[in-house]
């Protein structure tokens, strides 16, 4: 399987050790943790009813049988400005003494990573207990007669259309790959979810589409029956040495890597190809990750890795899951810390890259 | 399909599930009277609730509390003057009224009949059109929605009262607030100032309580007494009904017209209202009064906005597309107690029976609602007869809350400070507030829709079969609503902004100032957006700007040479160009309430809004009610407490002052 960046690979693991050695206060490490009583809030920068708050509701029960002294863990949405604004004001008001934790998502991620100037977050700094992972599948109409990414030149100069939320929203990740695919696409800007696109497809307007995991199975895969869809490649997960794999969802197709290989016969290595793997690994593999303020004592963050872990593996919430978790495996305990930088950090010339890339090809003003 | 309609009906009647859609009923009824908080909100109390339920009770639960909230919202918007919630803003403009003379509750009840017969008009209709509802859902692309955005804009016309040019320059104002923000296209931000709060636009709720909420609240306290002028809350509840029997084909129309809007994702709640309300304008014949207390503007939009909840739900339920913030959440707690909304949901061999259920619970849960509306009303509606400077600083706080729900900070205030302002300005000198809203909401459906259109279909897109449709039903309609009837003075409009007569003035500089004003921001809009990078981002803003400067010009030319007529000691001139509800004030103006507000805001900034709120409470109550300090304290006490209950359900952090910034660890809820 292929090997994420090597360089940022061994940058995350130098930061994890840096982390360890003198970032976090040893002092409480032998104090025991319980939060009797007490309530814990999550913050979460988006509103009520949104991807990231349908996650922290579900989650924060278990995380409350799980921590110490079984405390009250309630969801706050604090709103606006794209999910900058709560995640700026968690970072100037909370406090490190584990009754703040907050949940951010890919949109949280890319204008750090792109380097918006009205970020006030710095993800090195906060803490990460748990990372959930999510996945999705791209497929194309049937009516192109192509079976899978092996046939995509079939396609050859032929115009797609994909209908987007925009270049620097999560439809950054599909931009990227079409264009490493070598796909002629033109993105229709403005559509409020990835919803939209999926109508619009169904209309015949678009003509290349992609649907998180949850949604290809419920409306998309009756299409793939009938006979009017294909399926190409899923986003595919990354393993915790941060190598590519199969979407355990859909495990019989290939991950987008292996479509690149199957489509133009080798991997690039080059400076678009690294930003494809930083912007994925941020809106697809890592997608939302729950963090502790910058500062927290060692002992509560050890008592939120571990809750975390006996969370995800309490057999209640294996239960209840469904398509809220899907059948992602969920970041936890010491395995959280690699796939967080993954998801958080990106090379300065893969940056540098594609604001240029987003200037001169969207005039996307950054 | 018989056994699939047999199985929901065994659902429907079991004792729990009408037990917990009552309890939804409920809570949705204590949310709708409140002003300001809709259906975000309520869905919000319910979330936390929900999770760990067995499916169908939360599902009756939730639908309980969407059906009544178009029918109970209906209590502020009529008995108040604030809009309920952004799907019944156009019950304001006759509903209010109606209150004013005394006849609040032929209104009420009118208002209430209008919705059920929307509501289960909608419940009938999706039974039979949720088979159907995929290839009719699927027929409207972008094309069609563009057109559709654009026959909302031709009730511009209707709405804009006696002159036409500031109907034009209003909605040009809307629209053109509307696109502040991050651009559809590009992503370019408009007018932004490089403000976190501002890339994601205004929002909606603010606008409308400041356009219409704040200016009456203002007004009412400059007349200085209760909102019912007479004090009286008339007898006229079988009147109410009667009036919607009368005009039942309307209530029909309109209904359908909700439905059909509501089914399509893409336009929302906040738009069934206005082109309900341009409908009836358009079609009534005969003398009407409308924007004066017209009962007829007050069935239109009610009987709009319940089937248009009920037209929401389909493609919430078969595509997993939300139409609008409550339909979010809807669709979220529907995901967490297990259920994937999709294609299954229409189908009879799979979840069919359960959207049934859900649909027929509506039906039932809209007569319930209703009946427990009727039988509330005479106390709420004893309201309008307390003496308005008490009442007031209860609404200025519960219109101050609903705000800063968009997104809980402080900025939510100052927005609605200002935009307070300009619908102050706009009131006193006879812009229709309609036609400003109506650009507000459909701005960025109009840019979206025309620039995906153009994308997907090129610029032929308005010759699709469907899209030419509505073209020429706009045409129509357009026709329809300005052709004159035999009998009639004038052709049909809606003369929203009070009267003509009396508002004549002699010195026009303050109108003047005002048209000037107004020009400078489309002409400073028209220069933002060129700085843009993207062709894309700016064309559509700048359009926008140019017209509004030329229906500025269209008003202000008349009032600059009435101005000089006059001046030159001529006659009051200026037709209807001049307009000046504030020409023969005596009372020195607004600005000592805009004052309070002005206070009431910056002590949140300073204080807080927990704190400032129970400063303001005190001191208004004092100085201005003049009540004993017993009175006063018990009525700072029941808003305190009023505050204290919603954000501590809701979950809600209250806006923080530099109090709260400096010593936030020293402080403890609700001071923080």
């Amino acid at each position: 399987m292929t090997r994420i960046d090597r360089r940022k690979f061994l940058a995350a693991s130098a930061a994890t050790v840096a982390a360890a050695s003198f970032g976090l206060p040893k002092a409480f490490a032998q104090d025991s943790v319980d939060f009797a009583g007490e309530t814990i809030e999550w913050w979460i920068p988006f509103s009520e009813g949104g991807g990231s708050d349908v996650w922290a509701r579900f989650m924060a029960p278990y995380l409350a049988k799980h921590l110490p002294g079984q405390p009250n863990v309630i969801v706050r949405n604090v709103p606006g400005g794209g999910s900058i604004t709560g995640t700026n004001e968690f970072v100037a008001r909370a406090r490190p003494d584990g009754l703040s934790l907050l949940g951010t998502s890919g949109s949280t991620q890319f204008p750090f990573l792109l380097g918006d100037t009205r970020v006030r977050y710095d993800y090195a700094k906060l803490i990460p207990v748990l990372v959930s992972p999510t996945g999705g599948v791209a497929y194309l109409p049937a009516s192109l007669g192509v079976a899978d990414a092996s046939e995509l030149s079939k396609i050859g100069d032929q115009e797609l259309v994909y209908a987007s939320q925009g270049a620097t929203s999560l439809d950054l990740v599909p931009l990227l790959a079409f264009r490493l695919l070598g796909l002629n696409v033109r993105h229709v800007f403005g559509m409020t979810g990835r919803g939209d696109g999926r109508l619009a497809f169904e209309r015949g307007e678009a003509t290349i589409d992609y649907q998180t995991s949850s949604a290809y199975l419920t409306n998309v895969e009756p299409l793939v029956e009938a006979g009017t869809a294909v399926p190409i490649f899923s986003w595919g997960v990354l393993d915790t040495e941060g190598n590519v794999q199969r979407d355990p969802t859909f495990p019989d197709l290939p991950h987008f890597v292996e479509a690149l290989e199957m489509a133009t016969g080798a991997i690039p290595d080059s400076v678009e190809f690294d930003a494809y793997m930083a912007f994925f690994g941020s809106g697809f593999a890592a997608q939302k990750p729950a963090m502790l303020p910058e500062g927290t004592p060692e002992n509560i963050v050890a008592a939120y890795r571990q809750a975390f872990a006996d969370a995800a593996a309490d057999p209640d919430l294996q239960a209840a899951k469904g398509e809220i978790l899907g059948e992602y495996e969920q970041a936890v305990g010491d395995g959280v810390q690699t796939l967080y930088e993954v998801a958080t950090t990106i090379d300065p010339e893969a940056r540098e890259w594609v604001r240029e890339f987003l200037m001169s090809e969207y005039q996307v003003q950054l | 399909m018989l056994e699939t309609f047999l199985s929901s009906f065994a659902t429907l009647l079991t004792v729990q599930h009408l037990m917990f859609m009552t309890i939804g009923v409920v809570l949705g009824l204590v949310v709708g009277i409140l002003p300001a908080l809709g259906g975000i909100a309520g869905m919000s109390l319910l979330l936390p609730f929900i999770y760990g339920m067995d499916p169908t009770s939360a599902v009756a639960m939730m639908i309980g509390l969407l059906a009544i909230l178009p029918t109970s919202d209906t209590f502020s918007s009529i008995l108040m003057g604030i809009p309920g919630s952004s799907a019944s803003q156009a019950t304001v403009l006759d509903g209010f009224p109606l209150a004013k003379k005394g006849e609040a509750a032929r209104a009420l009840s009118a208002a209430f009949s209008a919705s059920m017969v929307g509501g289960m008009f909608g419940a009938i209709a999706l039974t039979g059109v949720v088979l159907i509802a995929r290839p009719l859902i699927l027929s409207f692309s972008s094309a069609e929605l563009f057109m559709l955005a654009i026959f909302g804009l031709s009730m511009v016309g209707v709405l804009s009262g006696s002159n036409l040019g500031k109907g034009l320059a209003a909605c040009a104002l809307g629209l053109i607030l509307g696109t502040i923000g991050t651009a559809p296209a590009a992503g370019g931000e408009r007018m932004s100032f490089d403000s976190l709060y501002l890339i994601s636009g205004l929002e909606l709720v603010i606008v409308g309580l400041g356009i219409f909420a704040l200016p009456e609240i203002v007004d009412l306290l400059r007349s200085n007494q209760s909102i019912s002028s007479t004090g009286k809350l008339g007898s006229g509840w079988f009147q109410g009904v009667r009036d919607t029997w009368n005009s039942r084909w309307l209530a029909l129309r309109c209904s359908g017209l909700g439905a059909l809007i509501g089914m399509i994702p893409g336009l929302g709640g906040s738009v069934v209202d206005w082109l309900a309300y341009g409908h009836a304008v358009q079609t009534t014949k005969g003398k009407t009064e409308f924007g004066q207390g017209d009962i007829r503007g007050v069935i239109a939009p009610e009987s709009a906005n319940n089937a248009c909840a009920g037209g929401a739900l389909i493609p919430t339920l078969l595509f997993g597309i939300p139409g609008s913030g409550s339909m979010a959440i809807f669709l979220a707690a529907m995901i967490l107690i297990g259920l994937q909304p999709g294609p299954a949901m229409a189908d009879p061999a799979r979840d069919l029976d359960l959207t049934y259920t859900i649909i027929w619970t509506l039906a039932i849960a809209n007569v319930v609602g209703t009946a427990l509306c009727i039988i509330l009303s005479p106390w709420v509606a004893k309201l309008t007869t307390i003496k308005y400077t008490i009442f007031a600083p209860f609404m200025i706080v519960v219109i101050s809350f609903g705000a800063f729900q968009a997104t809980r900070s402080f900025n939510d205030m100052l927005a609605l400070l200002a935009i307070g302002l300009i619908g102050i300005f706009l009131k006193r000198f006879g812009w229709p507030r309609p036609a400003f809203l109506i650009g507000f909401v459909l701005a960025t459906q109009v840019e979206t829709y025309f620039y995906q259109a153009v994308q997907f279909y090129g610029y032929g897109f308005p010759l699709r079969p469907l899209a030419l449709a509505i073209g020429v039903l706009t045409v129509l309609s357009v026709w329809f609503g300005t052709r004159k009837r035999p009998g009639d003075v004038a052709a049909a409009s809606v003369s929203s902004e009070g009267d003509a007569e009396q508002a004549q003035a002699k010195n026009l500089m303050p109108q003047i100032v005002f048209t000037v004003i107004v020009g400078g921001l489309f002409v400073y809009a028209f220069f933002d957006s060129w700085e843009l990078a993207s062709f894309l981002d700016k064309v559509f803003p700048m359009s926008v700007a140019v017209v509004g400067l030329i229906a500025c010009l269209v008003v202000g030319l008349p009032q600059l040479r009435a101005q000089k007529k006059i001046s030159g000691g001529g006659a009051i001139a200026g037709g209807s160009a001049n307009f000046d509800m504030d020409a023969n004030m005596t009372d020195g103006g607004p600005w000592r309430f805009v004052f309070w507000l002005v206070g009431f805001v910056g002590l949140i900034g300073l204080l807080g809004y927990f704190l400032a709120l129970i400063v303001f409470f005190m001191t208004f109550t004092r100085a201005v009610a003049k009540t004993s300090w017993l009175t006063s304290a018990v009525l700072t006490a029941g808003a305190a407490a009023m505050i204290m209950v919603l954000t501590w359900a809701l979950n809600m952090q209250m806006p923080y002052g530099l109090l709260q910034e400096y010593f936030y660890d020293s402080l403890v809820w609700p001071f923080r």
